[in-house]
């Protein structure tokens, strides 16, 4: 008896997953793409067929139009919103933090995985840290600092705060790469002569590819999106405005319509979401890898 | 094991002459492994030591200080470092209008977008576990709120939202019969008529709270997911045979496995949440019932100029926080510690 009403109850669970995960699998799909389509579809309408009606989720032949962006990408000068001008300096920036944060990563990584020098166990924990102070903590006296140090409206002081934002979690993402690389590998590389900078310039680096590039999307993702430093240093400096804050303080006002900036905000997203794709499974994996050892 | 690699060159380059090392000082006497190693490492790890110390370390202890001094932006500039200590600034944060308020704001704001976020992330890594058509492009796909710029899809949500063009607004009045448009950015109460019930709803806090939730359910489930592809199949399998029914499956064998990554993604979204400010600010800018902490620190910064009062709202909330964190580990500590 009680092993048939067990039996039963098993039947009725996985009957009911079976469909609960479907619905589940349905609303996942719902409310991660809605808001893109969503998203793209108000960007190549006019803003009269959206103020029309809003509620529609198609497009008739007709009201498609491109010219949203390209009153979004051109110059201020022209008559646009100068979306090409933040582009270029989003770019400049999430570069030049790529290209420095992995410049500081990599030798600390290598550290921290291979040497044993002095604080070597706490020195990974103390970057670490780093992310238990709120950025706005850091904000405070770093716009000070900056203001006294005329950066406080430029590109490069904005990537270093970046870099220091950025390099704990590259640290991280290197280091659990490294100590998967045998150091038997190293070994044969120091028989064979190679110093120390040889090594890891030569064996090394070429064999952290995979995780140099994964490192270093997930960097430029971080600096392409940030937003709060952004606000702090340049919102006084229309000129070196990037995307996220050019979008953030456009969409403030009133003058500029809705699918226009939609339409910045396609311009926005689509770097990354491109980069994203291109090497997806690089990416989660760096992200998560030790995540599934226990 | 670590030191392998710097034993090698060093044999080889006393071997020659063994008998030179005991004996030793001869111009330059050949480094220990440890203290190559030594050497080495810390020259590696100091450009990273000195970008932290230098963007991160000193700009804390300035805050630290500064918080405990009269400063305005206009007079900082000739002011030296220490001098004028006082405590008005905290007197100030503490005895100002909605700070308490404010710190239960940061507080739900928190633990709801936390615990969503994980749960989802929970709900879709069991749904994605096993393989169907579509499976590689969804898990894609679900990943776009983490990755997409915060200010592009706030901004969506924003228009999404609006009462006079969202289309959320619209389809409700069709499906709902919604009478009026509902406000969800800006309405800090929104009564709810339930059952002749009249219950006020912090509205604003709550969207607030499920765009966070919305954005960050990727991330929850990246790592679970990695997590649940990790579990044996026999452990399963051996409760399918012994007659454990899929929640049964789930509480006593997947559960007990999933426990530690959960408890370290709840640690760290809190954190993360704790501190945020980009998304409450982009989509009510502080208003209608969501001013989170972070969010005063700005205003103090960039409103009224007064780097004391901002200094020492900021670390208020760092320290808020940890004492929050020191709570967790003082109960739950083991726990986390033992998983990594």
């Amino acid at each position: 008896m009680t092993r048939k009403t067990a039996l039963t109850r098993a039947h009725v669970e996985e009957r009911l997953f079976g469909v609960l995960r479907w619905c589940v699998i349905a609303f996942l799909a719902l409310i991660t793409l809605l808001p893109f389509s969503y998203m793209l579809l108000l960007s190549v309408k006019p803003i009269d067929a959206l103020l029309l009606d809003p509620g529609s989720l198609w497009i008739s032949a007709k009201d498609f139009t491109l010219s949203t962006y390209r009153d979004v990408l051109r110059s201020t000068g022209e008559g646009g919103q100068g979306f090409l001008r933040f582009l270029l300096n989003s770019a400049l920036v999430s570069l030049g933090t790529v290209v420095l944060t992995l410049l500081a990563a990599v030798p600390g990584a290598y550290a921290i995985s291979r040497l044993k020098f002095f604080g070597h166990r706490q020195v990974s924990a103390l970057f670490l840290a780093v992310y238990l102070f709120p950025a706005t903590l850091l904000a405070v006296p770093l716009f000070v600092v900056f203001a006294r140090m005329g950066l406080s409206s430029s590109l490069v002081g904005l990537a270093i705060v970046y870099v220091a934002q950025t390099v704990p979690v590259s640290i991280y993402m290197l280091k659990n790469y490294l100590v998967t690389i045998p150091a038997s590998i190293e070994e044969a590389a120091a028989l064979d002569g190679c110093t120390r900078l040889q090594t890891v310039r030569k064996v090394i680096l070429p064999l952290t590819l995979p995780s140099l590039m994964a490192t270093g999307l997930y960097v430029f993702m971080i600096a392409w999106n940030e937003f709060l430093f952004a606000l702090l240093f340049l919102a006084a400096a229309p000129g070196k405005w990037t995307v996220s804050l050019g979008l953030a303080q456009l969409s403030n006002g009133v003058e500029v319509p809705k699918t226009i900036l939609m339409a910045g905000s396609v311009v926005l997203t689509i770097p990354v979401v491109l980069l994203f794709f291109a090497a997806e499974r690089l990416l989660t994996e760096g992200l998560t890898s030790g995540a599934d050892k226990s | 094991m670590t030191t392998a690699p710097t034993g090698a060159p060093q044999r080889r380059e006393t071997s020659p002459r063994p008998a030179d090392r005991p004996t030793a000082p001869r111009g330059h006497r050949p480094m220990t492994a440890a203290r190559r190693a030594n050497r080495a490492g810390l020259a590696f790890v100091s450009p990273t030591f000195l970008v932290v110390l230098v963007v991160v370390v000193l700009p804390i202890l300035w805050t630290v200080l500064l918080a405990f001094q009269k400063a305005r932006l206009v007079d900082i500039q000739g002011m030296g470092l220490l001098g004028n200590w006082s405590l008005d600034n905290f007197t100030q944060v503490f005895g100002s209008a909605g700070f308490w308020s404010s710190l239960t704001t940061t507080l739900l704001y928190t633990a709801g977008a936390t615990l969503g976020s994980v749960v989802l992330g929970l709900v879709a890594a069991l749904a994605l576990r096993k393989p169907f058509r579509g499976r590689g492009l969804l898990r894609a796909a679900m990943l776009l709120p983490y990755v997409a710029p915060v200010v592009a899809v706030a901004f969506v949500w924003e228009v999404a939202l609006s009462p006079q063009y969202g289309i959320v607004n619209d389809w409700g009045r069709r499906l709902f019969g919604w009478d009026d448009p509902i406000a969800f950015l800006s309405t800090r109460e929104y009564e709810v008529h339930l059952l002749g019930l009249h219950v006020d709803i912090p509205l604003a806090l709550l969207t607030v709270i499920a765009f966070e939730c919305w954005r960050y359910f990727p991330f929850a489930f990246l790592f679970i997911l990695a997590r649940l592809q990790a579990v044996p199949d026999g452990l399963e399998e051996a409760a399918l045979v012994d007659g454990a029914t899929p929640t049964q499956r789930f509480r006593h064998i997947l559960l007990p496995q999933l426990m530690p990554v959960i408890a370290l993604l709840c640690v760290l979204r809190f954190i993360m949440t704790f501190n945020k400010f980009d998304d409450v600010y982009l989509l009510t800018g502080g208003g209608a019932g969501t001013d989170v902490a972070a969010v005063r620190v700005y205003d103090f910064l960039t409103a009224r100029y007064d780097v004391g009062a901002a200094a020492a709202q900021a670390l208020v909330l760092a320290a808020s926080l940890m004492i929050l964190l020191g709570f967790y580990f003082r109960f739950f500590g083991n726990k986390v510690q033992e998983d990594s």
